[in-house]
């Protein structure tokens, strides 16, 4: 399952609408700890094959966006669900743990 | 049958432990742990890194050791080291994927920023507290930062900071700064940068979605004060990532591992420290892969010949 690309254009119709729950990636290309999470979350996107959706938000190219959620640090994961944010966290952290908090959402 | 060589972190240290391991065809492996390329992915441009006279990012110069070490054949693996047990040989390595067995290890788990403990800090992490001034900077332009430190660290952060925010308060725990001449003029020169000495900051307080500012001590006056601010930047130093080690043989000092002088040995016999985790004194990262080659040497030199 690819990751969707988000956009000020296209977030309130991919991620609020949608069945299943969205992880959306706050990230910029400059951020270290974000470079480095990046494969973590492909990989994890590839596990989860649409059982959870996972999305990226470029904050160079979308601030409103993270203004909007209030983003001040990155790499920042806001989970939705049924359009409500669920949970939100910020920082680099293993796979396991990654997978662990966000799975919890799955029922 | 045990693997050879267990190296347990992925930094500098770790990394040429790795390309040097590999290379005598120890087939190491690596675990990255939970933060795979170590200090250096919070930091932007290291320029004093010898081989890249225009500078590198600090991120791309772990890719490009990474790839390197894989190159070899060295085995990287995504998995945290939860403990080790090395009373006996083999040396037992457990993970959350699994238990490995090995006959030497090299401890590379480095050292990672140092939080407050304070009542809020947690809650308010990626909500305004920040350990990383390179990544969150720009989230903070026109509004109020406060930085904790007294070092080099705390001066080149404010410094950072004063790029975007509208001021920059350093709370410093003492009477002076601990950061070299040329890094506390640079910050006492810059306007938007002002100092609040013998203060400690004891609570972030918030409005539930993000923090709105900090309950700081005078450590002299004993006076409480609540100062408003939009962000809080910590730069208080590292610790050793020495916790699982805890209950083992292996010997400590100050919570760094201890090696025989000049070399990596520790005192268990097949058991051998890089970088940080062994490291109070230089903590770069040129030192720390010149002690992960060491450690890789005095390793082969020990699965060959069983010597201290």
């Amino acid at each position: 399952m690819p990751e969707l690309t988000l956009t000020e254009a296209n977030f309130d119709q991919t991620v609020l609408p949608s069945a299943t729950p969205v992880l959306v990636d706050f990230w910029a290309p400059w951020c270290g700890p974000c470079r480095m999470m990046g494969p973590i979350v492909d990989e994890l996107a590839e596990a989860w094959n649409g059982r959870i959706a996972v999305g990226k938000v470029n904050v160079d190219d979308h601030g409103a966006l993270a203004q909007r959620y209030n983003i001040l640090s990155i790499p920042t994961y806001i989970l939705f669900k049924g359009g409500k944010q669920v949970d939100q966290f910020s920082g680099a952290m293993p796979k396991e743990a990654l997978k662990a908090r966000v799975e919890k959402f799955l029922n | 049958m045990p693997e050879h060589l267990i190296i347990i972190g992925a930094g500098p240290a770790g990394y040429t432990a790795a390309i040097y391991a590999a290379r005598a065809n120890l087939s190491p492996l690596l675990f990255e742990g939970p933060e795979p390329g170590g200090q250096l992915t919070s930091t932007t441009a290291v320029e004093n890194f010898p081989g890249f006279p225009d500078g590198i990012q600090g991120p791309e110069l772990m890719q490009i050791m990474r790839k390197q070490a894989e190159r070899f054949g060295a085995r990287l693996v995504g998995e945290t080291v939860e403990s080790v047990d090395v009373a006996a040989a083999p040396f037992s390595v457990r993970t959350n994927g699994g238990t490995y067995q090995a006959e030497a290890v090299i401890l590379s788990m480095g050292a990672s920023a140092r939080w407050l403990g304070v009542p809020g800090e947690k809650e308010y992490k990626g909500r305004g507290v920040s350990a990383c001034a390179t990544c969150d900077a720009p989230f903070f332009r026109g509004k109020d930062v406060l930085v904790v430190g007294g070092g080099d660290a705390a001066m080149e952060e404010a410094d950072d900071l004063a790029k975007f925010a509208a001021s920059v308060r350093i709370l410093v725990r003492t009477a002076e700064l601990r950061a070299s001449p040329i890094m506390q003029e640079r910050a006492k020169a810059n306007s938007k940068i002002s100092f609040l000495w013998n203060t400690e900051a004891k609570e972030v307080v918030g409005d539930g979605a993000k923090m709105t500012g900090v309950k700081t001590l005078n450590n002299k006056t004993n006076e409480m004060a609540e100062l408003k601010a939009d962000g809080l930047f910590l730069a208080i130093g590292h610790q050793p990532n020495t916790g699982l080690l805890q209950g083992q043989p292996v010997e400590l000092g100050k919570g760094y591992v201890m090696v025989k002088p000049g070399t990596t040995q520790t005192n268990v016999p097949g058991v051998f420290a890089a970088g940080d985790v062994a490291d109070w004194t230089y903590r770069q990262a040129i030192t720390a892969a010149g002690t992960g080659c060491m450690a890789a040497l005095d390793a082969q030199r020990f699965l060959a010949h069983g010597e201290k």
